[in-house]
């Protein structure tokens, strides 16, 4: 770093540091990070501000413009991503499963080139039985069902009979034999579930379509998609650790739009960013405008706990110290009741409920108190004279 | 809420501690030699003590507020009265002794003296009662906790069914589970690990067999195949020692078991429920009042049975009835139990619906409140005001006033407004003593309180030019929704703002109403002024640039005017003057004189800025002097857009880049007043070859995507990598006719005439797009729902007129014909389908959105700046340590960076 820029290391931060490095002439760099840094200390923000708030109607106004349009399209049918306002709600309610899970796969430098890219996809994609099978044919007087394989479409996939056998055996391990002839498949239920009869039966059919034979559970579409200058893969359906054990994915750059996964799998640090970049993303492409800042706030919210907590009763709102605040919200009675039983004491440390009891609130100019000294007879009169 | 303790702990703190002296004091002050010292501490003393006797607070602070569970004995502690008779009035209307508006509980009728306190009404604040219940009954709210309870504990001995052993033990666990997930998952935990614990269905500790017991809503208890009576109920949970109940997560000093069964009821003060006197001279008696007079009647009735001695049947159900009644005081809307209703067949509302919703206590009336001092009405536009300023109809005016306390400066000054009472402006509606007492001012008193005026008294005088007034507009959706405003009064009937202000408010003038405040202590309007003045809410803190800016006529003007407007001196110098400058020097000594020119004389003279237009071209002003450029939206537009204001903000500040956005506005609009400016039906005529031309390109246009059908018919249509051939078909076409009509646009803008006033709006930025001068004058174009042509209707079709499967343009949603030219009614169908699921989309997304904000803003409403830079939330935990990584104000930075650029290109 630039002599004249070291002295500032640490007073500014490095991103402005390697800015001004980058484009200002070494020359100028004195006088330059001097203003800059005279900017900066301008520009810092007053103790005592409400940012939270500010962060709130910031992300809540442009809400009232963002459509509804939940869908738009990514590629193959049956793929949609969630945009819009909705997509923002599920977001911010920290919610377990979302409705369009969706993952970006970076793949590692050979197989990034686009060559056998098909391949690798159907590698990741799921493959459940129902789809190798051609047809279902219930047998019921040896209660039997026989199914037909697609012997083409196994073949694309390198399966095999036997290993689809060896793929299902497990989940019917208690309720089917399984024979294997050729492309043909049979499951006689077992004795014990004689009795039950054809109902068993068609109970079984059904099941045994949504067994899993091969790829990455949960992963049930996949689309190679060519960005930039490499090629990559989209999928409807996330499973970021299952993905991770593959060989061909770049494990540093691909990512899930599932929240909660990236969390588990890359923890809480990286669940942040994924919030900040999911909620940008979505307000980006709505055409809208808001600082980066009030996003991040969102976020360190939601996970200062350590684990993703969504804006909602259950998540951060029950997190507060004061039960006022708490009351204000949703479910009141819930909250003060809770409170007897537990005999809390609410110290009035936040906004609501100094708002409540008509007292100055703890934020902006009601964060400062004065301090003076008790004034004895002496200082009075000498005031007076 | 009778039953919770909300007991205010108020470590009584004193905060400003007054002196106040007597007035005597003066008399005996003045033994001083010098004559002119002596009159200056006379004045002084005098003026200062006469304040003091007004300003003479002590401010108490709520420092904590405890909850628990009120015990028996403490409700007879905080009770005036016992409650014993239903009945409410004698025959003289008098409250009877005993009875539920007994005198001892508060005051609700002027006149009347609260027998507990002594005071009239509006001073008392009421006191409880009680009423002693003929049997114990349960508390709804407490019915859950208090069936974990008896599940948990021996029939026999009270003692959690959990051996010694395994207790300290599940304490830890538990404590950590109510650490990471709260009270309600404690109790669930509870019941999980005593389960577990139990052994074969007896008690560890004396070995007594135990009952299956079963709840059945809302409060009935059944053990094996009895029922448990609250009497029993009662005497298990008394057994049972305090370290039992820790565990259940319940704090035994605020909340012992036993008092959750209610041997005695308290009854909230008369004033938290008033009756109302009908204009009949009938009286209506609260909600509240009619189920404590259903609940006493009843209790009486027991209490008579029972010592009559009555069949244990009547008893029974007489207690149940009770339980009933006690239940629906609390809650009147449980699931399990009828409503208790009016006469009517309304529902009675009971304390839990005066607290619950948006409509309750908590978010009514505690979290938002009303104000006094405040206005509203239609608003409407005026240019000339200035951007801080508010035009205020005089007969809101003479309403409204600001309280200035009398000194020996200002006698003079106020005791006009007093002369001129409240009929004439400016005047002053009422005088506040020094000792608190309010007078009015009318025409009778006027002379009176004129006499009596002296230092020490405050006068609230009518609103005057530049009082400080807030002003706002629902949604208040971010920070700029309330800005503060100085007052102009005006002659009409309406508030009156500067049309470049609504922006921020988001207003219209098509019947909006807004709101204003006028703030009434000298804290306040400092606050107000310094921080929620107009000039210092210019840069929006959501994303660091300009929300206010010109707007309209103003963005049209300015662009005609510098794009080729010539004046002589005179001209120029007159509009100048029209646009509020008076300083004409910096006009060029020249006989012809450019709108350029004009238009630079607004700067200032040191002013550097290179920006561009919307067409990209280059806007270069050197000097203050506009050297080669138009003007329009790109430079002066607001939200987010007018770049040399943002250029001017930072070099000059808000209030020179304020006076210059005025400036800058009325040049706009007098230009264009001068000039004649007005838009018809004749800007979206087109020439012939204009015509034949766009004629040409939707034939073709329609020609290709025939092409395509057939070829997707064909089977021949090459499908776009992973979709099918219908979806490629889909998206061709789309692509297609969209192309088609921007053709049309291209073909357009090549027949705009310069006088084409529509297109000057369009070109300058001031309203519409080109988009909206296609659609009138050549094509409204394709109808799209969800990015899709529109496909539903009919099976297979759109509409019964078109045949199935027809997928030709004119069947799915394109139209080909423009405003103008009028759309047939195929095609009208279409529109307003699109229209329609627009209204949709729209009423759907608001309460989306404003619960979203609303959960936001309560989530994070308490986080602050620290003064060590950390953003922490109320109870001190740290969510960043510097605000959004670096610490900067969005609101003070450029678009929420600092531009390195532009310093490395301004320093040499």
């Amino acid at each position: 770093m630039h002599k004249d820029l070291e002295e500032y290391s640490g007073k500014l931060p490095l991103k402005l540091l390697q800015e001004i490095e980058e484009i200002c002439p070494a020359g100028k760099i004195k006088k330059v990070v001097k203003k800059v840094y005279d900017e900066y200390v301008i520009a810092q923000i007053d103790a005592g501000e409400a940012v939270g708030l500010i962060g709130a109607e910031s992300i809540g106004e442009p809400g009232t413009q963002m459509t509804l349009n939940t869908f738009h399209y990514a590629g193959v049918a049956e793929m949609n991503v969630t945009m819009g306002l909705p997509r923002i709600i599920e977001i911010l309610d920290g919610r377990k499963s979302i409705s369009t899970p969706q993952m970006e796969i970076f793949l590692n430098s050979p197989y990034n080139k686009g060559e056998g890219i098909r391949e690798l996809a159907m590698q990741i994609k799921e493959t459940k039985l129902n789809e190798l099978v051609l047809e279902y044919g219930l047998n019921i007087i040896d209660m039997k069902i026989e199914l037909k394989l697609n012997a083409p479409k196994m073949k694309e996939l390198e399966l095999t009979a036997s290993s689809v056998v060896k793929a299902i055996e497990k989940a019917l391990a208690n309720e089917a034999q399984i024979k294997n002839e050729g492309d043909m498949l049979t499951f006689k239920l077992k004795e014990k579930d004689d009795s039950k009869g054809l109902n068993a039966l068609y109970r079984l059919k059904e099941k045994s379509k949504e067994l899993y034979v091969k790829g990455i559970k949960g992963v049930s579409q996949v689309l190679p998609v060519k960005r930039k200058d490499e090629f990559i893969i989209i999928t409807a359906g996330s499973n970021l650790k299952k993905l991770f054990e593959l060989d061909f994915v770049d494990t540093t750059r691909t990512t899930t739009n599932d929240v909660h996964e990236i969390s588990e799998v890359l923890g809480i640090e990286a669940a942040r960013q994924a919030i900040i970049d999911e909620v940008f993303k979505v307000i980006e492409t709505q055409g809208l405008n808001v600082d980066i800042r009030h996003i991040m706030l969102v976020a360190d919210t939601m996970t200062v706990s350590g684990e993703i907590k969504g804006i909602t009763r259950y998540g951060v709102v029950s997190e507060k110290a004061s039960v006022l605040a708490r009351a204000s919200f949703e479910t009141p009675i819930k909250h003060v009741i809770n409170a007897a039983l537990k005999g809390e004491v609410d110290y009035l440390n936040s906004v609501v409920e100094n708002v409540m009891l008509n007292q100055t609130v703890p934020v902006g100019t009601g964060l400062p108190g004065l301090v003076s000294k008790k004034s004895n007879e002496k200082s009075v009169e000498k005031v007076n004279e | 809420m009778p039953r919770k303790k909300k007991e205010e702990q108020a470590p009584v703190e004193a905060k400003a501690e007054v002196k106040v002296e007597a007035p005597v004091a003066v008399a005996v002050a003045p033994v001083v030699d010098a004559k002119e010292e002596k009159l200056q501490a006379d004045k002084t003393q005098f003026s200062r003590e006469r304040i003091e006797a007004v300003t003479h607070y002590v401010y108490k602070q709520v420092a904590s507020i405890v909850f628990g569970v009120l015990s028996p004995k403490m409700i007879k502690k905080m009770a005036s009265a016992k409650i014993v008779t239903p009945e409410l009035y004698d025959k003289e209307g008098y409250p009877v002794d005993g009875g539920l508006m007994d005198v001892r509980l508060g005051v609700i009728d002027p006149g009347l003296r609260c027998k507990t306190c002594g005071s009239k009404l509006k001073e008392c604040i009421g006191h409880f009662g009680y009423i002693e219940l003929a049997r114990p009954v349960m508390h709804v709210k407490f019915a859950r906790i208090i069936q974990l309870l008896l599940k948990s504990v021996c029939r026999e001995c009270s003692r959690l069914m959990i051996s010694p052993e395994k207790l300290s033990k599940a304490k830890a666990h538990l404590d950590r589970i109510e650490k990471e997930e709260g009270p309600e998952a404690r109790r669930m935990a509870v019941k999980a690990v005593i389960d577990s614990a139990r052994s074969g269905g007896k008690c560890p500790h004396c070995k007594a067999k135990q009952a299956k017991i079963v709840i059945e809503k809302p409060t009935t208890f059944i053990e094996g195949d009895k029922r448990v009576s609250p009497i029993e109920i009662r005497a298990r949970l008394e057994k049972m020692p305090d370290e039992d109940v820790e565990l259940f997560g319940l704090n035994p000093k605020t909340a012992r078991p036993e008092w959750m069964i209610l041997t005695i009821l308290p009854i909230p003060p008369v004033t938290v429920r008033p009756s109302i006197t009908l204009e009949s001279g009938e009286r209506s008696e609260d909600d509240l009042t009619h189920k404590l007079g259903d609940i006493v009647r009843i209790n009486q009735r027991l209490f008579e049975n029972i010592n009559a001695g009555a069949p244990e049947i009547i008893i029974e159900d007489l207690w149940d009835l009770l339980q009933y009644h006690v239940t629906t005081f609390f809650d009147n809307s449980i699931a399990q139990l009828p409503p208790a209703r009016h006469r009517s067949g309304q529902p009675l509302k009971t304390i839990t619906e005066r607290i619950k919703s948006k409509e309750g206590r908590i978010r009514h009336n505690l979290a938002g409140k009303r104000t006094n001092f405040c206005a509203r009405t239609v608003i409407s536009p005026d240019p000339m005001l200035a951007l801080d300023e508010v035009g205020v109809p005089k007969s809101i005016a003479m309403k409204l006033s600001v309280p200035e306390t009398v000194n020996d400066w200002n006698a003079e000054y106020l005791k006009r407004f007093v002369k001129n009472g409240p009929g004439t402006y400016p005047g002053s509606n009422y005088v506040i003593r020094p000792d608190g007492k309010k007078k009015r001012i009318t025409e009778e008193t006027k002379e009176a309180t004129l006499e009596e005026l002296q230092p020490g008294y405050v006068v609230e005088r009518h609103l005057l030019d530049g009082d400080i007034a807030i002003f706002n507009r629902q949604p208040s959706l971010h920070r700029m929704s309330m800005m503060c405003h100085k007052v102009k009064v005006l002659p009409g009937r309406t508030l009156r703002m500067n049309p470049a202000v609504c922006n921020p408010y988001n207003a219209d003038f098509d019947g909006d109403e807004m709101n204003l405040h006028i703030p009434q202590t000298e804290e306040a309007r400092a606050e107000a002024e310094i921080l929620m003045e107009v000039q210092t809410q210019l840069i929006s803190p959501r994303y660091g640039l300009s929300v206010i800016g010109c707007i309209q006529d103003s963005i049209s003007g300015n662009y005609l005017l510098t794009k080729h407007a010539q004046f002589t001196r005179e001209q120029a110098v007159r509009l100048l003057s029209e646009a509020g400058l008076y300083e004409f020097s910096r006009l060029p000594n020249k006989k012809t004189i450019s709108g350029k020119d004009v238009f630079s004389a607004l700067l200032p003279d040191d002013f550097n800025f290179v920006g561009a237009s919307r067409t990209g071209e280059p806007v270069v002003i050197k000097k203050g002097v506009l050297i080669d450029g138009v003007i329009d939206t790109k430079s002066i537009g607001g939200e987010g857009e007018g770049v040399l204001l943002r250029s001017l903000h930072q070099h000059y500040g808000a209030e020179r880049t304020i006076k210059t956005l005025h400036n800058i506005f009325r040049l706009g609009n007098q230009y264009l007043s001068h000039r004649g400016f007005s838009t018809g039906i004749g800007d979206e005529d087109l020439p012939k070859e204009a015509r034949d031309q766009i004629d040409q390109l939707l034939q073709q246009a329609q020609e290709d995507v025939a092409q395509m059908i057939a070829q997707f018919e064909r089977k021949e249509l090459d499908a776009y990598p992973g979709r099918t051939m219908r979806e490629t078909l889909e998206l061709k076409i789309l692509e297609r006719l969209n192309k088609a009509r921007n053709a049309c646009g291209q073909v357009i803008k090549g027949h705009v005439r310069d006088s084409n006033q529509a297109a000057v709006m369009i070109l300058s930025g001031a309203r519409g797009s080109i988009t909206s001068l296609i659609q009138m004058s050549a094509c409204v174009g394709q109808q799209a729902m969800r990015g899709k042509r529109i496909e539903k209707g009919y099976r297979d079709r759109t509409l019964s007129c078109f045949k199935k499967d027809d997928l030709s343009p004119e069947a799915r949603g394109f139209i080909i014909h423009g405003f103008k030219h009028g759309i047939n009614p195929k095609e009208f169908f279409f529109h307003a389908i699109t229209g329609r699921d627009a209204l949709m989309d729209t009423a759907l997304r608001t309460p989306k959105s404003g619960y979203l904000y609303r959960r936001l803003a309560n989530a994070m409403q308490d986080l602050r700046v620290e003064y060590d830079g950390t953003v922490r939330d109320a109870s001190g935990r740290i969510i960043q340590f510097s605000y959004g990584e670096d610490g900067i104000d969005v609101s003070r930075s450029e678009s929420g960076k600092i531009d390195v650029k532009r310093i490395v290109d301004s320093t040499d």
